[in-house]
């Protein structure tokens, strides 16, 4: 489904990476592993399209995600070091903006029952500013709950999570692979899924 | 789970920006008030004459809420760069030029409406005669959204950067003379009786084309500033 | 992988070539200046009108034309750049920029100069030098966004944009200051006219022809220190012999 060649990036001078090969393929899991600065972030933001690499190519269903674009965006689900979380809205608001940005109109039940799976129960109305670092971390994660996304790429989605919240990532990685889904995904914290595979990749 | 259309998207994006901004008024408020201050300085550094006053009021006018909306422009995409939700409107399964075009909207609403609202009541400290006004409105509802379409572009490109305010007048003001000079000449061409069919149709005919164009280039350079 | 290889090896062989034009073009632009103003200050015979005053003429022509030339090339190196990637292109473009800058501000300077004994002020807000006055903000604006972004390839990509954007305006912006300056009965400048002595063509030109030849020269001159800056890390570059010592 998704097949990297020959991929290199650089930042401003720096090459972070170059000749990279890799393909995922329904219901497989890939971690980016690496030292801090080796390019994990910049990887996934390239396959995201955020970054232009130098070279190489990013093939989604045999098409270049470049032609693709908004095919390949709609399929895409991403969650970068930033939450994308208004301190000025409630987690509801946020949740259903958020959803709603990427093509799904999120009924208000559908939005609070996510979020009480999150473990927000009774925090659902409340502005975001008020919520401690972990609990927006979950607002964000809430959208793994509500979208119908294919490949999902994570850059270091356990931060802040305590031990409770890993687990239940955990769970929502396992499901999604189990419908024929896609992970990409660094962290620092150990993460695992039961009876699966884990593709690792190696960034220097 | 349904899919939203283009039409939702661009609902979404102006009523999401709305409330944010309902809930920082004092953002909003702030433009206003710079907007009167200017305006209201004139007189005070060239004298009260009213002739003088009623012959400058169009020119004044256009010039402050010109200033006025570059005021505004540093925030129009700085929030939502700093806390990730612009990587997610760029993943949006719509096009960008679109929740751009949203976003211009909801910044019009916000910051070049109420200049359109107040200015009336400016003109009058300036002695403007009603036909005049009328003109001057209808300038002003025209060439504003054009100030913040032209204006996105500059955000877009200065977006991020030390100094982006300043800079982005730099860049931005030069593209937006021609607004001024038709905005301003219609008032001062009803004011000597002369048709401002022409001056109002050529301010049109630029909000059509900010309105074709900047959203497809402000996508472009979020895209660039997003690198 | 044609373009590939176009990409990265065109600074390359760009620079050696470059270095052997950039003499030529300087030599005749300096011959050709010394003709141009001997023929303009000596040759050409006394304005009936204008008096002496004229002969500035001979510097503010050339340099307001090239000024206009120079932002549509700019822009048109600029969309190269963006639409396929190419690095010289934006090199390019980012070194028109000051030169064009030089060009407006040269342009407005003498335009003062002769402004003063023809009207009596330095500064008339007619069309023509108003619109000048515009350009030399769009230049300053291209270049302070340039300087203001650090990583290379976003100043280059965030530059090219505002040229272009830029250059739609120009019409529209020259346009609508024409039309604002017929609607104030302000002053228009008007140049010697059919009636031109055949002395006064050919300075023109001379001068004409010896600014676009500067231009080139210090344009290209630019761009190879632009290139030394971009590329220091590559091994071409370290092989160079004035690197080397």
């Amino acid at each position: 489904m998704l097949e990297v060649s020959n991929l290199a990036c650089s930042r401003g001078d720096h090459q972070l990476f170059c000749g990279l090969n890799f393909s995922l393929n329904p219901g497989q899991i890939m971690q980016v592993q690496g030292a801090n600065g080796s390019g994990k972030t910049s990887l996934l933001r390239t396959l995201c399209g955020f970054l232009m690499p130098d070279e190489g190519d990013i093939i989604w269903r045999g098409e270049s995600t470049r032609e693709l674009d908004e095919d390949y965006y709609a399929e895409l689900l991403y969650l970068g070091h930033l939450n994308a979380i208004k301190d000025e809205l409630s987690a509801l608001e946020n949740l259903r903006i958020s959803a709603g940005l990427s093509g799904i109109e999120l009924e208000e039940k559908e939005a609070i029952a996510a979020l009480r799976r999150m473990g927000l129960r009774g925090r659902e109305q409340l502005p975001t500013k008020v919520l401690s670092q972990g609990q927006r971390r979950r607002v964000a994660l809430a959208r793994l709950l509500v979208t119908d996304a294919k490949l999902w790429i994570l850059d270091e989605p356990l931060t802040a999570l305590d031990v409770g919240a890993v687990e239940l990532i955990q769970d929502l990685i396992a499901e999604h692979l189990a419908r024929q889904g896609m992970v990409i995904f660094t962290t620092h914290q150990p993460l695992s899924v039961a009876g699966i595979e884990m593709r690792t990749l190696s960034l220097s | 789970m349904k899919k939203s259309t283009m039409l939702g998207l661009l609902v979404l994006v102006i009523r999401r920006d709305l409330i944010l901004a309902m809930r920082r008024r004092a953002d909003v408020l702030t433009t206003l008030v710079f907007f009167v201050m200017v305006v209201s300085l004139f007189p005070l550094g060239v004298g009260p004459e009213l002739s003088m006053l009623r012959k400058m009021a169009p020119g004044v006018l256009w010039v402050a809420a010109l200033l006025a909306s570059m005021l505004s422009l540093g925030r129009l995409f700085l929030a939502d760069y700093l806390d990730g939700t612009l990587e997610q409107m760029m993943l949006a399964p719509q096009s960008l030029s679109m929740l751009v075009l949203g976003k211009m909207t909801a910044h019009w609403m916000v910051s070049g409406l109420p200049l359109v609202l107040m200015a009336p009541v400016l003109g009058l400290q300036f002695d403007m005669a009603g036909q005049a006004l009328g003109v001057l409105i209808i300038g002003l509802l025209l060439g504003t959204p054009i100030l913040s379409m032209i204006g996105a572009i500059g955000a877009a490109l200065t977006l991020g950067l030390r100094g982006g305010g300043v800079l982005l007048s730099l860049l931005v003001l030069p593209l937006c003379i021609p607004v001024l000079i038709f905005g301003a000449g219609a008032v001062e061409a009803i004011s000597s009786g002369l048709s401002i069919v022409s001056h109002l149709s050529l301010l049109g005919a630029m909000l059509v084309l900010a309105l074709v164009f900047t959203p497809w280039v402000t996508a472009h350079a979020l895209r660039i500033s997003m690198e | 992988m044609a373009i590939n290889w176009f990409k990265y090896s065109a600074p390359t062989t760009f620079y050696g070539l470059a270095g052997k034009l950039i003499p030529w073009f300087a030599i005749f632009a300096a011959i050709l200046f010394a003709i141009g103003l001997y023929i303009g200050f000596f040759v050409a015979p006394v304005d009936a009108q204008q008096g002496e005053f004229y002969r500035i003429i001979f510097i503010h022509v050339p340099a307001s034309i090239l000024s206009m030339f120079l932002y549509m090339i700019m822009a048109g190196y600029a969309a190269l750049g963006l639409i396929f990637n190419t690095r010289l292109s934006a090199m390019m473009a980012s070194a028109i920029a000051p030169t064009g800058a030089l060009f407006a501000l040269i342009s407005l300077w003498t335009g003062a100069l002769w402004g003063k004994p023809m009207w009596g002020a330095w500064w008339m807000w007619d069309a023509r030098m108003t619109s000048e006055l515009i350009l030399l903000f769009l230049y300053l604006g291209f270049i302070a966004l340039h300087a203001s972004i650090d990583d290379p390839r976003r100043a280059d990509r965030a530059a090219a944009l505002l040229a272009i954007v830029g250059s739609v305006n120009v019409p529209i912006i020259y346009f609508s200051v024409k039309w604002w300056n017929t609607l104030h009965q302000g002053a228009t400048i008007k140049f010697g006219g059919t009636s031109m002595h055949v002395a006064m063509q050919q300075s023109l030109f001379i001068m004409m022809l010896a600014c676009w030849l500067y231009a080139i020269a210090v344009v290209l001159a630019r761009v190879r220190s632009i290139i030394l800056e971009r590329e220091r890390n590559t091994t071409w570059i370290n092989d160079l012999q004035e690197v080397r010592s």
